[in-house]
């Protein structure tokens, strides 16, 4: 058997990044692709023994559990404040925020604004899926207008609750960031941006750049009521007029 | 003995932080402990260490969560509205573990208050004013000298005990001058294998407060805390007990409200008075058996504080035959006056 194998080697496998073990989200949730990305990412580099990631609160709350990697629990909307302590204290570590979207532009929109001000190096994944997944599917900032919730059963009025909040928008207002780019996941092209994406935000912070900012429009099938296929195209026709995808900074010096 | 220099409370306090190893603090502007951000932005970069000022209290102390699970010495301070902000970090700080010092040098409260010295957070800070069952330990420093003596503590206490130091001082303490001599490092070192450093050659480490399943994991997690203060509790009770042992009359006080308290014991015993001070140095754990000893011969116990009576639960729950309790406090920054002090006990023996 050995000699048999030995002329083969492997071309695709599980990243050393990803703990083997089934996650706890719903079939068609985007975080999953998002996790998987980044453990590959981090394999890429070799910095997976540097490497730490700030957990939200959120359906993304477990992310240490599956990533390979030292991970940090925060308060709902303080990832990045506790990102920045982590990182002020062992700049060598290589430090992911991943927020969802009421952690980043709700209750964090504070913590968010002013590390991205201050240019901490550090890297922030922005889980944009229009909801609030973990508590059962409430209205986020980012919900679309009209788009039923548990908290907007009439629809999302933008004269009632304002406009869904444009996350890369209002980072590019600010001088420090370095990077900022919105994607999506919703099918494989996509998916494969999104990872040269992260790819960048992670090299900026390897080479001590400064903030990274990559917006992922995602799926919540769960609480869409939607079933896989209708929640990616549903990213696709109505998230996407809404959240242009792109870069909106890529500064190089 | 190093020499004697002239400091503020708030700057004494800065400095032995950086004695005691501090490197990392994270705060917010408030009055009246601005002099300890401002100390520490000019000090800590001539060490090497990194000040911040975050864009609010819940921040500051969320970049102490973060840098303390780094495995640094990290500080901050604030004042009482600030204080309020603080306790969701508290909570989360308690519940992964994670060792750190915040000071509070309160003031009038509720609400903006004003910005004199009070003792209106004593609740707040033996209580615990964030979510779930835990506990921080509480020092309260009554002199410049003590600011720093007991920073240097703190650092110690919350290292070998994974837990949120809290030193509690007042306004007038803060901005009070005094000479004092600083402290020496203790020297002491802490291991921590469980903080965040990148996971080389290792398992990652984790830290998190969450714990959802099995359904009986967080209980465990809170029983192991629970052993944890209970250690502290019959190892770490701090006080001073000044006259005690021949008092008929004991005043219970802490921070500045101590001091007035030690005037008047010294004016009545001048007089004649059998007086004395039992002054606590930690509000948690309260040391309960030095007080239940200092009050034996006490015919009356007479609770002082700048509040409308907070510490005196604690006084009332720890002495035998607690209707001796009695309670003087002024509130919203003002002061407890040695003459009333001396007046109320001179009329208990009328």
């Amino acid at each position: 058997m050995e000699t048999k194998t030995k002329n083969y080697k492997y071309v695709y496998n599980r990243p050393e990044s990803l703990v083997d073990k089934q996650t706890h989200y719903c079939p068609g949730c985007g975080h999953g692709i998002v996790h998987k990305l980044l453990a590959e990412i981090l394999d890429e580099f070799g910095v997976r023994e540097r490497a730490i990631v700030v957990a939200p609160v959120g359906c993304s709350v477990l992310i240490y559990d599956y990533m390979n990697i030292d991970g940090c629990e925060s308060a709902h909307g303080r990832a990045p404040a506790v990102a920045t302590g982590l990182k002020r204290v062992n700049p060598d570590s290589i430090v992911i925020s991943y927020q969802g979207d009421g952690d980043l532009l709700a209750i964090g929109t504070a913590e968010t604004i002013h590390a991205a001000n201050r240019g901490e190096n550090f890297t922030t994944i922005f889980i944009n899926n229009a909801i609030y997944g973990m508590t059962g599917g409430q209205m986020a900032p980012t919900t679309m207008v009209g788009q039923i919730t548990a908290t907007t059963p009439y629809g999302r009025d933008p004269m009632d609750v304002g406009f869904p909040i444009r996350g890369c928008e209002l980072i590019n207002s600010l001088e420090r960031p370095v990077f900022i780019e919105r994607c999506s996941i919703h099918d494989f092209k996509n998916t494969l941006k999104t990872k040269k994406a992260i790819k960048k935000g992670i090299k900026n912070q390897i080479e001590g750049k400064g903030y990274s900012f990559i917006e992922i429009l995602s799926t919540c099938p769960t609480n869409w009521g939607m079933k896989p296929q209708a929640a990616a195209d549903w990213v696709k026709d109505a998230m996407v007029p809404y959240y242009p995808l792109g870069n909106f900074r890529d500064r190089q010096e | 003995m190093g020499k004697q220099i002239l400091m503020k409370g708030n700057e004494a306090l800065g400095e032995a932080a950086i004695i005691a190893g501090c490197r990392f603090y994270f705060g917010y502007p408030i009055t009246p402990q601005n002099e300890i951000p401002a100390y520490m932005s000019r000090r800590l970069p001539e060490v090497g260490g990194t000040f911040l000022q975050a864009e609010s209290e819940i921040a500051a102390v969320n970049m102490v969560f973060g840098a303390s699970a780094a495995g640094a010495r990290v500080m901050t301070s604030t004042s009482s509205p600030g204080m309020s902000l603080k306790q969701e970090g508290l909570s989360y700080l308690a519940g992964a573990k994670l060792p750190c010092v915040v000071v509070n040098i309160m003031r009038g409260g509720p609400g903006l208050g004003n910005i004199a010295g009070a003792q209106g957070d004593y609740f707040q800070a033996t209580r615990g004013g964030g979510n779930g069952d835990y506990r921080h330990i509480v020092l309260t420093p009554a002199s410049v000298q003590e600011m720093a003596e007991l920073t240097v503590l703190a650092f110690d206490l919350a290292d070998e005990y994974r837990i949120t130091v809290l030193i509690l001082g007042d306004g007038y303490l803060g901005q009070i001058s005094e000479a004092l001599t600083l402290p020496e490092p203790t020297g002491k070192v802490f291991e921590k294998p469980w903080a965040l450093t990148g996971a080389k050659g290792r398992e990652p480490n984790k830290i998190a407060s969450l714990k959802l399943v099995p359904d009986h994991v967080l209980e465990e997690m809170n029983l192991s805390l629970e052993r944890t203060y209970n250690e502290i509790s019959s190892r770490e009770c701090r006080s001073e007990s000044y006259l005690t042992e021949d008092a008929e009359y004991l005043l219970v006080a802490y921070g500045t409200s101590s001091r007035i308290c030690r005037a008047a014991v010294n004016e009545l015993r001048e007089e004649g008075v059998k007086a004395g001070l039992f002054r606590l140095i930690t509000a948690w754990p309260f040391p309960a058996a030095a007080l239940k000893r200092a009050s034996l011969k006490a015919k009356k116990i007479l609770t002082v504080e700048m509040s409308l009576g907070q510490m005196i639960e604690d006084v009332r729950l720890s002495v035998d035959n607690p209707e001796r309790v009695d309670f003087y406090g002024r509130s919203g920054g003002m002061l407890p006056e040695t003459e009333e002090i001396k007046r109320r006990i001179k009329a208990y023996g009328n």
